[in-house]
């Protein structure tokens, strides 16, 4: 993974610097609460419910083994002994004072980690795929692309002021799409074209949130070196031009639905040429450095389905589940990429101990080179153990409750922290979360039910990507009671061979909290009764049609 | 009063008439000017004729409010203006830094800041990822490993 120079660690250290004297000025009073709010957010700083929250940030998702082992010294020394992976692959600790946060961050900053830009008005962290670098199916490894965004995102000079939040995610496979970049401010497909030149096609206008839309086309194929002069034009166009006077209209999808992508596009074309060919153009010397730290560890020569492995296998039914929903084929015969999920029953889908953390950096040094990735399915991922050491991996993450056999099916739930830690939430999402898992426990029904996004938002920032899920779960408040409204037939595209991204739509009025195990269980009903040999759940809702369910659910088909 | 400063210290200001651009469209003419340029107005709508002023100002009217960074890296490195470029209205000592990147050299800084720490604020960073309009080159092209 990328490794700082001295230029790096320099900026990261200064920032620190910065900070730190940022917050000793507004707690002499020295800067307004209004004031100090986007420093404070732009160093990944909420004031939530009960304490400030803190996200650190997880560039692309991949951290390693050290870094782990720091954030789990972080949640013993300053917080309450636990951590929270989120939906857009950062880490959150719900309990620091806000007077430590400087210090937390200049801990973090020995292990080339920071929360810089996780939250505010400007450009943050980048997303992408959580098993980039070791599948053998991406037209390259999108890493050394997210790392060229990062450092160009970082405190530049013109876009910390945004009239919103700007979010671009990279995806490098074709026919599948885990970043769900249609659903960002810019999504960008690494794609080559029939010279077998790398190039991007770009998305823009993307986003979930109050007003779900999928990203448009903006240029169907960009050149490999223009990556950032592209970027910054799109971005100057949305800074010059962007609502400000709306915060609910201020994201770029509003922008080009009301310039309309033709437009859009013209403007965007305008300033491009204007500094494609300036200083800004990517060097293929840069594109040669920044590669180089993705380059593959030294793995060892071995076969696929080892004897052992065959064995344990046949052996351990428990086993053979895991193995076919957690762990997925390699790029490198005789490694597989094992999902570490945070899924466990009774805690909140994310969550994970100190203890469980630094176990996680033990299980990463010893199996996978020391790396790990974190998902935004709020999972963890050990990206290159080798095969004749699954079972080994298996028996230990069981112990550690990472083993939950359900990646992909309907309890692997992704979950916002809602009302209980969210000062923004309209309901409790956690407590949804549970109730669902309690009552869906039986591993076989879960396996027959097959492929099921079910994402649950506590209010309308859609965190926890309720309009993606093929099931999704809307906090919404009613009259100062916390209600749940449902949607189906999202689908954030990650799924493959099905990459057509959706939004869910509504499918009634909202049902207090008590009932949602019982709406769920109708709407599986509903699917098992109806569904053809083979059908996932997505695909029989699309066939069935939205009414038919409503009907279901509601009693009556209108 | 807002305090007047460069990056090295306060200093005096040259008084200006100063004219909105709907004014200077009006009677394009006259002799060391200083244009105010709100912040809904882009670099674009002035374009070459930026350099018919002696000093530009542009507006922040919040701090929080980005578009006078646009407004200004393109005024410098697109229109190729030279004369001073101020930021006034909502200025704060810690924009101080990405504003100067942007390529103001004269900053209005609202009378309630603290000169000293506004100073500092101008070397908070010794090093930018990105090119911007004190270096061309973008820190890519700079390194040296
Ligand atoms: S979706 Fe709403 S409730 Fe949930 S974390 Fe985001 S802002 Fe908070």
């Amino acid at each position: 993974m990328y490794v700082y120079d001295q230029y790096d660690q320099q900026l990261l250290n200064e920032r620190v610097t910065q900070f730190k004297g940022q917050m000793a000025r507004y707690l002499e009073g020295k800067i307004a609460e209004d004031e100090f709010l986007p420093l404070r957010l732009q160093n990944g700083i909420y004031v939530q419910r009960y304490a400030p929250m803190l996200r650190v940030a997880i560039p692309y998702g991949q951290l390693n083994s050290d870094q782990m082992r720091a954030l789990a010294k972080v949640a013993r020394d300053y917080d309450k002994g636990y951590a929270h992976f989120s939906t857009r692959q950062n880490v959150q600790f719900n309990w620091p004072a806000l007077e430590q946060c400087p210090d937390i961050l200049a801990d973090l900053a020995e292990v080339q980690m920071h929360a810089v830009q996780t939250s505010g008005n400007c450009i943050r962290n980048t997303t992408t795929d959580e098993y980039a670098g070791v599948i053998a199916e991406e037209v390259v490894d999108p890493r050394p692309y997210c790392e060229i965004i990062r450092q160009w995102s970082t405190f530049h000079p013109e876009f910390a002021f945004l009239p919103r939040k700007f979010k671009i995610a990279v995806n490098a496979v074709p026919g599948e799409d885990r970043a769900a970049i249609a659903m960002h401010d810019i999504g960008l497909n690494i794609i080559k074209n029939d010279a077998g030149e790398v190039g991007y096609r770009v998305l823009v206008g993307g986003g979930l949130g109050r007003t779900p839309i999928l990203g448009t086309e903006i240029c169907d194929f960009l050149p490999e070196q223009h990556l950032l002069t592209y970027l910054d034009a799109i971005i100057r166009v949305y800074n010059q031009f962007g609502r400000r006077d709306n915060k609910y209209k201020a994201r770029i999808k509003i922008l080009v639905k009301a310039l309309g992508i033709e437009r859009m596009r013209e403007l965007v074309e305008e300033e491009w040429n204007r500094i494609k060919d300036g200083e800004g153009q990517l060097t293929q010397a840069e594109l040669a450095r920044v590669k180089q730290h993705f380059v593959d560890p030294s793995y060892e020569d071995l076969t696929d389905e080892p004897e052992t492995l065959i064995s344990a296998k046949a052996e351990n039914k428990g086993f053979a589940r895991w193995l076919s929903r957690n762990v997925r084929a390699h790029k490198k015969p005789g490694y597989a990429v094992v999902t570490l999920t945070l899924k466990q029953i009774g805690t909140p889908p994310g969550d994970v101990t100190a203890e469980q953390m630094d176990q996680i950096a033990e299980l990463s040094d010893e199996f996978s080179f020391g790396e790990l990735r974190s998902t935004h399915q709020q999972n963890l991922v050990l990206p290159d153990v080798e095969q004749r050491e699954l079972f080994n991996v298996w028996q230990k993450a069981k112990v550690l409750g990472l083993a939950t056999p359900t990646l992909g099916l309907l309890t692997n739930m992704i979950c916002c922290p809602g009302g209980d830690f969210c000062a923004l939430a309209n309901a409790k999402s956690i407590p949804v979360a549970e109730a669902i898992q309690a009552r869906f426990d039986n591993l076989d029904y879960l396996y027959d039910l097959g492929e099921l996004d079910l994402n649950i938002s506590g209010c309308m920032n859609a965190c926890g990507h309720h309009h993606i899920g093929h099931i999704g779960v809307l906090g919404v408040d009613k009259k100062g009671e916390e209600f749940y409204q449902v949607s189906l037939g999202g689908n954030s595209g990650g799924n493959a061979g099905d990459t057509s991204a959706s939004v869910g739509k509504i499918l009634g009025p909202s049902f207090a909290r008590d009932k949602m195990p019982d709406v769920v269980a109708t709407i599986l009903d509903f699917y098992v009764a109806n569904r053809h040999e083979g059908e996932t759940f997505l695909e029989a809702y699309r066939r069935i049609g939205h009414d038919s369910y409503k009907g279901a659910v509601y009693g009556k088909a209108d | 009063m807002a305090k007047l400063i460069n990056t090295h210290g306060e200093v005096a200001n040259t008084p200006l008439t100063q004219v909105t651009f709907e004014q200077w469209q009006a009677s394009p003419n006259g002799n060391s000017l200083e244009l105010f340029l709100s912040s809904d107005q882009t670099a674009d709508l002035i374009g070459d004729q930026c350099k018919s002023f002696a000093r530009i100002c542009i507006d922040f009217p919040k701090f929080s409010d980005g578009r006078g960074y646009s407004a200004a890296r393109l005024l410098r490195e697109r229109y190729g203006f030279n004369g001073e470029l101020r930021a006034v209205g909502d200025v704060l000592i810690d924009q101080l830094f990405f504003m100067k990147r942007c390529g103001f050299d004269t900053f209005a800084l609202r009378d309630d800041q603290v000169l000293e720490d506004a100073l500092a604020a101008f070397s908070t960073f010794s090093v930018s990822y990105q090119n911007d309009v004190l270096d061309q080159k973008p820190l890519f092209r700079r390194r040296m490993n």
